[in-house]
């Protein structure tokens, strides 16, 4: 009995042609998602937790103020440090600061909003007088950055 | 005669574009960070010269902070949630007890660290103030806390709930400058 060979015409390999445009799309979403840091820290910024968190409403209008410890404690001590736009300053210069950065927004100066990103080890001495630097600047609305926790009562 | 080739149509192998869009698309996800912008937002006061507002004592919730972290509400050493049931407590009285508050509207607390009290108590303790407020509101509406979490202040209906909440129990604490001694 002749044997036939069954000829099988439909090709073995899965198109792959459509994998590219699927990553792609991821690709896509990741690098318009991406934020690189603005500035570099200088200064150590692990957050502390809070569970009553408010979101940044207007993004364009937020100013970042870093506090802690240096990195760099050779160079700059132990003592916390403010940081602004990589540069470390002295709590004095906080006004000079805040009017930069309100003339920058024109218009909406006003409406400011000082996101302060402080150590969770940091004390409450220096941020007292940045407090303070901020109410003679008359930047009152204040967003201290906290990470979320969770309650569980 | 010469046999015809079969027409094969041209293909360019895709398949190592995947590869790139891979390497490409793997550096963008460990590049990305997640901004964290969210936080515990204040209003602090405005610069005043010398105004004195005469409070009476009943109305204060006095809590002292020291530089070991150690808390004293009403002269008592607490935690943070028994500070949040002194805090509910002393709003709500409505008169009631003579060294409580008069009215959700007059009570108000004063928080008062040391200049070496650390950042992360400092936020424990205004965390559960907001807390504290926060249930109390959501009381004040009759609704489960998680219900007058979920409030969006851009829906007209629910901002009016929200400012009837904020109305009848405004947030009131008051940051006393810290104290000198280290």
């Amino acid at each position: 009995m002749a044997t036939f060979k069954k000829k099988t015409k439909t090709k073995q390999d899965i198109p792959t042609s459509a994998l590219p445009d699927i990553i792609f799309m991821l690709l896509f979403f990741f690098m318009i998602s991406t934020t690189f840091r603005e500035s570099e820290l200088l200064v150590k910024n692990s957050l502390p937790q809070a569970s009553e968190l408010t979101k940044l409403e207007k993004k364009s209008l937020v100013s970042y103020i870093y506090i802690g410890e240096p990195q760099d404690s050779k160079k700059f001590g132990s003592e916390a440090r403010i940081q602004v736009n990589d540069v470390l300053i002295d709590a004095d210069q906080i006004v000079q600061h805040v009017i930069t950065e309100k003339d920058k927004l024109g218009e909406d100066g006003d409406k400011i909003t000082m996101s302060l990103k402080i150590d969770r080890e940091a004390k409450m001495g220096v941020i007292s007088d940045v407090r303070q630097k901020l109410r003679d600047a008359n930047a009152l609305k204040v967003n201290y950055a906290a990470n979320k926790r969770l309650r569980f009562e | 005669m010469l046999k015809k080739k079969k027409k094969e149509t041209p293909e360019i192998n895709g398949g190592a574009m995947a590869d790139i869009a891979f390497l490409l698309l793997i550096f963008f996800l460990v590049a990305t960070t997640i901004a964290s912008d969210k936080g515990v937002t204040v209003m602090l006061p405005p610069k005043a010269e010398d105004v004195d507002v005469k409070v009476k004592t009943r109305n204060v919730f006095n809590i002292l902070v020291n530089s070991q972290d150690m808390m004293l509400a009403q002269e008592e050493q607490v935690d943070l949630p028994r500070l949040r049931e002194m805090v509910k407590e002393f709003v709500l009285n409505n008169g009631k007890n003579k060294d409580m508050s008069e009215s959700p509207q007059k009570a108000i607390i004063s928080l008062k660290t040391d200049r070496g009290t650390t950042y992360e108590m400092y936020i424990g303790v205004i965390d559960e103030l907001k807390y504290a407020y926060a249930e109390m509101r959501a009381l004040y509406l009759k609704m489960p806390l998680e219900d007058y979490q979920a409030l969006d202040k851009d829906n007209p209906a629910h901002k009016e709930k929200l400012q009837d909440a904020k109305k009848a129990i405004p947030y009131k604490v008051s940051d006393a400058e810290p104290s000198e001694i280290k």
